[in-house]
């Protein structure tokens, strides 16, 4: 893992709001092609930490470096470049209201490339396809949207741009089991064929069994504890004790060790029957 | 950067081979979508065809589409077109990404004199629907007023308080501002225009009676409408938005009594104290006019005044100012109840909410004077 390609690099960040210090020299390093989750308990800040990294909150000291750049220091042009190259997906889903489904699902992609409007049309249907949502959803409007779809438009269009790096902020939240297993799935399957990396706040622990390569946790404003969740289940930490062995997190602890193993054979069989099948 | 995307064919014994290589990425853009043009015109005619991703240094989402659709393409030309050397993670993109057909959208067509009626009639018709929600509100508000007349204790003074600050407080420097100008502009014509007929102390007497009866509540209420009329519309809006009304009303609240009813309070009793405030302005605008502009000294004015006007003069301003009021609440709220999901249709309803309650302010005050001359007041 030390070799690897670090694509977030944060160090010593702080972060206020008036008196108050969420993040206290936070340090975290997100490696290119992995799925990182991120827990912590409600209020801890991993949305603040998010959009820290993103630019939309001013910190109070540290430095946060994507792709090697560093976000103090960018200029305009580079400022597009890195917004091409990454998708945010907002816990609420932050799609633009007045934009039908299919429009908002084409805005990155219309901004940011020269493509035909043929093209951007086929591009939005294959994105609303991927995220599992029937074609007639396309011209809707976001405020007739039930939350799961919003999710998955929101997603659609984080993935609009074939983006390096994905922010994703509860993405499972308000989803019915069977969708949340897809979407799952689909990162899982975006993250082997395109090398995506995963940044995904959760509190979903099948997603963090699922397909999350580590797992951080966030608590008194640091990265507390960090690595394969198997690591984590051994930890000692009170908190996180709790959190994977509490209530919720006992049933799943118990077929957590073999699950990893299970679906990378599932993934390669699948593999197999593509290449034999060669359409 | 990467490697623009490229085809190369080779036609052999039995079709075509063609090899793609170089980074086939959304980010390439229309470099994308002529290669993989160039993919389906190289095959097109021949029999069969192998296409060869051997070479393909990287594919995304977007470039797995291209591809397959070419391939669809070329299958619905009759070639039969197949994979080779896809990599594990590329073949599967092919599988999950790939090209689905899409069922072209139907096009509806009109006329467009067709449409124009149509928009005209449903104008017409939702201006009269307008005018039912708005007589329906104010049944609902009188009834809740008579309802709520005999517990004051109820009628949440702290919220008409604030509100109170911030309709009236907040908007007495601009309120004055616009009717110290407004007066002086009036006198400065009027001694101007009047100086032809040597009658420019009469300057006095027009800035005085215009002022009291008409200037001074209807350049409040215009402001007012525009001010506060657009953030209650705002604020009522992204409520309802935000299912903020709806979490009122399953808690056994009434939006009506929580929200409109402590707004309208505060405005009928901040607009009256407003054009108060303004007629001040305007008689000050036209004192300092006079004295500086016609040599008026500030005592002659002021004798002068008190023989134009009357008290009421002065009332008759006053009396139309909580009219004025209720009718710009009642607009901004309905208005605010009006909201949709959408940010577009926010901005539609304070656009409509202003425009319609300055319209109505106009109109109220042509019906107030018609009214005062006919009682003779």
């Amino acid at each position: 893992m030390g070799r690897r390609e670090v694509v977030i690099r944060v160090r010593g960040l702080k972060v206020g709001f008036g008196d108050r210090l969420v993040m206290d020299g936070l340090d975290l390093d997100l490696y290119r092609g992995e799925v990182l989750g991120f827990v912590g308990a409600s209020g801890a800040g991993k949305s603040v930490l998010t959009r820290t990294i993103l630019g939309l909150l001013h910190k109070r000291a540290g430095t946060i470096e994507v792709f090697g750049y560093d976000i103090d220091k960018l200029h305009p042009q580079e400022k597009l470049l890195i917004g091409e190259r990454w998708g945010v997906l907002f816990q609420e889903g932050a799609l633009f209201s007045s934009l039908t489904v299919r429009q908002n699902i084409q805005t990155p992609m219309r901004e940011h490339l020269n493509l035909s409007k043929s093209m951007l049309d086929g591009l939005a249907a294959q994105k609303l396809a991927l995220v599992g949502l029937p074609q007639d959803a396309a011209d809707k409007y976001p405020s007739e949207l039930s939350g799961g779809m919003t999710k998955r438009v929101s997603l659609a269009r984080a993935l609009a741009l074939d983006p390096e790096i994905v922010f994703l902020d509860e993405p499972t939240s308000g989803l019915d089991p069977i969708s949340a297993g897809d979407f799952d799935d689909l990162i899982g399957t975006l993250q082997k064929t395109l090398g995506l990396t995963v940044f995904m706040v959760t509190h979903d622990l099948d997603s963090l069994y699922a397909i999350c390569d580590r797992v951080a946790v966030l608590g008194h404003g640091k990265v507390s504890a960090v690595g394969p969740i198997d690591e984590l289940l051994l930890s000692e930490d009170p908190w996180i004790k709790s959190y994977f062995h509490g209530k919720r997190g006992v049933v799943r602890a118990g077929t957590a060790a073999k699950r990893p193993a299970e679906r990378a054979g599932e993934g390669r069989a699948q593999f197999d029957r593509v290449q034999g099948g060669g359409r | 950067m990467s490697v623009a995307p490229s085809v190369t064919p080779k036609t052999g014994d039995d079709g075509v081979v063609l090899s793609l290589a170089g980074a086939w990425i959304v980010a390439a853009g229309r470099a994308l979508e002529t290669s993989a043009a160039s993919l389906t015109s190289a095959a097109r005619g021949a029999r069969n065809a192998i296409i060869d991703l051997t070479g393909i240094e990287r594919m995304d989402t977007a470039g797995a589409w291209v591809i397959d659709r070419a391939r669809a393409e070329l299958a619905e030309a009759g070639v039969q077109a197949a994979y080779q050397g896809a990599r594990p993670e590329h073949a599967l993109l092919l599988q999950e990404a790939g090209y689905r057909p899409l069922e072209p959208p139907k096009q509806v067509r009109t006329s467009p004199l067709l449409t124009l009626v149509a928009a005209v009639g449903e104008t017409v018709y939702t201006a009269g629907l307008d005018l039912i929600d708005i007589i329906d509100y104010l049944g609902e508000i009188v009834v809740m007023w008579s309802r709520l007349a005999a517990q004051p204790l109820r009628w949440r003074w702290t919220s008409v308080a604030h509100h109170l600050e911030i309709y009236s407080l907040r908007s007495v420097p601009i309120i004055a501002l616009i009717n110290f100008l407004v007066g002086a502009i009036v006198t400065q014509q009027g001694i101007f225009q009047l100086a032809r007929f040597g009658a420019s102390p009469y300057a006095v007497n027009l800035v005085g009676v215009l002022g009291l009866r008409e200037l001074g509540v209807l350049m409040t209420s215009i402001m007012i409408a525009g001010r506060t009329g657009s953030a209650i519309t705002a604020e009522i809006g992204s409520m309802n938005m935000r299912e903020e009304i709806d979490a009122l009303r399953v808690m056994a609240l009434d939006p009506l009594e929580v929200l409109i009813m402590p707004r309208l309070v505060a405005l009928a009793i901040a607009l009256p104290i407003l054009t108060f405030v303004a007629d001040m302005a305007t008689l000050a605008g036209g004192l300092i006019v006079s004295w500086v502009y016609a040599g008026m000294a500030p005592e002659v004015f002021i004798s002068r005044l008190q023989s134009a006007i009357a008290t009421e003069t002065f009332l008759v301003g006053l009396i139309k100012a909580p009219f004025m009021a209720v009718m710009i609440g009642l607009i901004a709220s309905t208005e605010g109840m009006e909201v949709r999901g959408s940010a577009e249709s926010l901005g539609r309803c304070v656009t409509a909410s202003v425009v319609k309650s300055i319209f109505m302010v106009i109109v109220m005050d042509g019906v107030f004077a018609m009214f005062f001359t006919a009682v003779d007041y």
